[in-house]
């Protein structure tokens, strides 16, 4: 029996009047890989910025519904958003390194949680770079601006800085559509080898990619969660219409 | 079959950048005779007797170190009332404040500003800063006639009004510049918004903030209008100091309580009110390249800071 990390219900997003989320019931499960597809615009990347409240951040935003991570309602009144966004690690589309060297980007979220001795710093940025399989290109040159790396390399760099503030949940918002077949590859193999310790959601275009790495995957279409099941069901036997058009490519 | 060999005809182009041409070299022209005529006449009175010793013979002869002294004196404390509110200001109004009625004329009265007369703000400091200000602590303090009168620190506080639109301005630019992703990055690790803004927006912006703030500054020490009434002096003796004493230690401090000479001002004096001008004028030459130097140096100061932040944001967009 699989355990539940992220589970919503009922959630409506509104940008003023405007509704993006209608309706969105979800059940994701513990150190499992989940994907959301669907066509530019159907709310897959609002959904995962509603999983760590950083829709907080934009003005005219509302939300109903419940959002419950392990049975606890991020959008309750005492909820603090700083420590949510702790255990709920992020990666972007575009690399969004920090201008400061490859150590500075990896050890800012420790730095900023108060943790300011050298050699638990210095642990932590060697664990992050194993576990994002970068140590072997980097470890020679941590005090070189994290820009210098290759495009691949600095997007697996955001994720090693993701991992450095020891989260539980990782959402990826299409983090390898900029990026070459080989580093998506890489990638790829990256999120394959995280999910035993983490629960991954991630957003793709790409609807090989959410069958390579996804264990199930959310199908949404103009705010509604269409279909949801395991990966394979979803790309060999959906249950409705839409998702099949999508799937094979008839239409988005 | 279209012949790709016949050139093309750009009639309206080839008028269009020749005109420009003509002009651009009127301006460099206008600007070279304007900048040599100056630096001929002032070279001979730029050294540094001349920069550091007082005006004698009813200001026909001897130095502007006193002016120099006034005009260093008179920024430094702008800048220090100046800067940190402005670049407050403009974090309160970029990263804080919600986009509402009320902040959007505040942002349009922060843009009007920086077009207003300076002989408006002038006339603003006098009658705020001297007469209402100054003579209300005054009455408050029992102090007689301390702060009512035209000194130094009014004179500040009024070009630092006059500079601070131009300070908001430009820091609301460089915050502006810092990408949102990097703020996204930062609130995605887990940091508050005063933590984002100390660590990542701060550090980028930065160098634009100085770069803004050292125009402004430049800017401020060329007013001449808006120090007339504000304590600006034709000639004074001695220089706006005292000497602050902890036992038998002394150092001397500007003592923003008294009147002062200023470059800007002291120019329009011996333009204006010369005794002789066949001795003064030279003089003028001097103090004009003096002031320009000194406002250059401050602007060459400025372009260093924003090639670095341009090299800089090269990297990061």
């Amino acid at each position: 029996m699989k355990e539940t990390k992220i589970l919503t219900k009922d959630l409506n997003l509104y940008y003023g009047q405007k509704q993006a989320l209608k309706q969105i019931a979800i059940d994701i499960p513990a150190n499992k890989v989940t994907a959301f597809i669907g066509p530019s615009g159907c709310g897959k990347s609002t959904f995962l910025r509603v999983l760590n409240r950083m829709n907080d951040l934009i003005d005219n935003v509302k939300i109903t519904g419940e959002v419950l991570i392990e049975d606890v309602n991020i959008y309750e009144k005492n909820i603090d958003v700083v420590n949510l966004r702790k255990k709920i690690g992020m990666v972007f589309q575009k690399s969004n390194l920090f201008p400061k060297t490859i150590y500075e980007n990896l050890v800012y979220g420790p730095k900023i949680n108060g943790i300011r001795n050298k050699k638990v710093l210095d642990e932590i940025v060697e664990r992050t770079l194993t576990q994002a399989a970068l140590l072997d290109e980097v470890k020679d040159r941590l005090n070189d601006p994290g820009l210098s790396l290759s495009g691949g390399q600095q997007q697996r760099l955001c994720i090693a800085r993701a991992l450095a503030v020891e989260p539980e949940i990782i959402l990826m918002d299409e983090p390898a559509s900029a990026l070459d077949p080989i580093s998506t590859a890489k990638i790829e193999e990256l999120i394959h080898e995280l999910k035993s310790k983490y629960t991954i959601v991630i957003v793709t275009h790409n609807m090989q990619q959410a069958a390579r790495v996804s264990d199930q995957t959310a199908f949404f279409y103009l705010g509604e969660l269409i279909e949801y099941d395991k990966t394979t069901k979803i790309f060999t036997n959906p249950a409705k219409k839409q998702t099949e058009d999508y799937v094979t490519g008839r239409f988005g | 079959m279209l012949d790709i060999t016949k050139k093309t005809k750009d009639i309206q182009g080839f008028i269009f950048i020749n005109v420009i041409r003509a002009l651009f070299f009127i301006l460099a022209l206008l600007l070279i005779l304007l900048l040599g005529k100056i630096v001929i006449e002032g070279a001979s009175k730029f050294n540094i007797e001349f920069i550091f010793s007082s005006p004698t013979n009813n200001m026909t002869s001897g130095g502007i170190g006193p002016a120099i002294f006034g005009t260093l004196a008179v920024t430094f404390i702008m800048i220090i009332f100046a800067v940190p509110l402005g670049v407050f200001s403009a974090i309160y109004l970029n990263e804080y404040a919600k986009d509402t009625f009320w902040t959007r004329i505040i942002r349009t009265a922060v843009n009007n500003l920086a077009g207003v007369p300076s002989i408006v703000f002038g006339l603003f400091g006098l009658g705020f800063f001297i007469l209402f200000v100054g003579r209300g602590l005054d009455n408050v303090l029992k102090t007689g006639l301390l702060f009512g009168q035209p000194c130094l620190l009014w004179a500040s506080a009024t070009l630092a009004v006059l500079v601070l639109p131009v300070v908001i301005v430009s820091t609301l630019e460089a915050l502006n510049s810092v990408p949102k992703s990097h703020r996204d990055a930062s609130y995605g690790l887990g940091a508050t918004k005063w933590q984002t803004i100390k660590y990542v927006v701060l550090p980028q912006a930065r160098p634009g903030i100085l770069t803004g703030t050292i125009l402004a500054i430049s800017r401020g020490a060329g007013e001449t209008a808006p120090i007339l009434f504000l304590g600006a002096a034709f000639f004074l003796p001695t220089l706006p100091v005292t000497d602050i004493c902890i036992g038998d230690y002394c150092i001397p401090m500007i003592n923003p309580m008294q009147q002062f000479m200023y470059l800007a001002y002291h120019i329009f004096i011996l333009a204006t009110q010369s005794s002789d001008p066949s001795k003064t004028m030279p003089i003028q030459y001097g103090s004009t390249l003096i002031l320009i130097t000194l406002t250059f140096l401050l602007n060459i100061t400025a372009i260093i800071f924003r090639y670095r932040f341009r090299k800089l944001l090269g990297k990061t967009k």
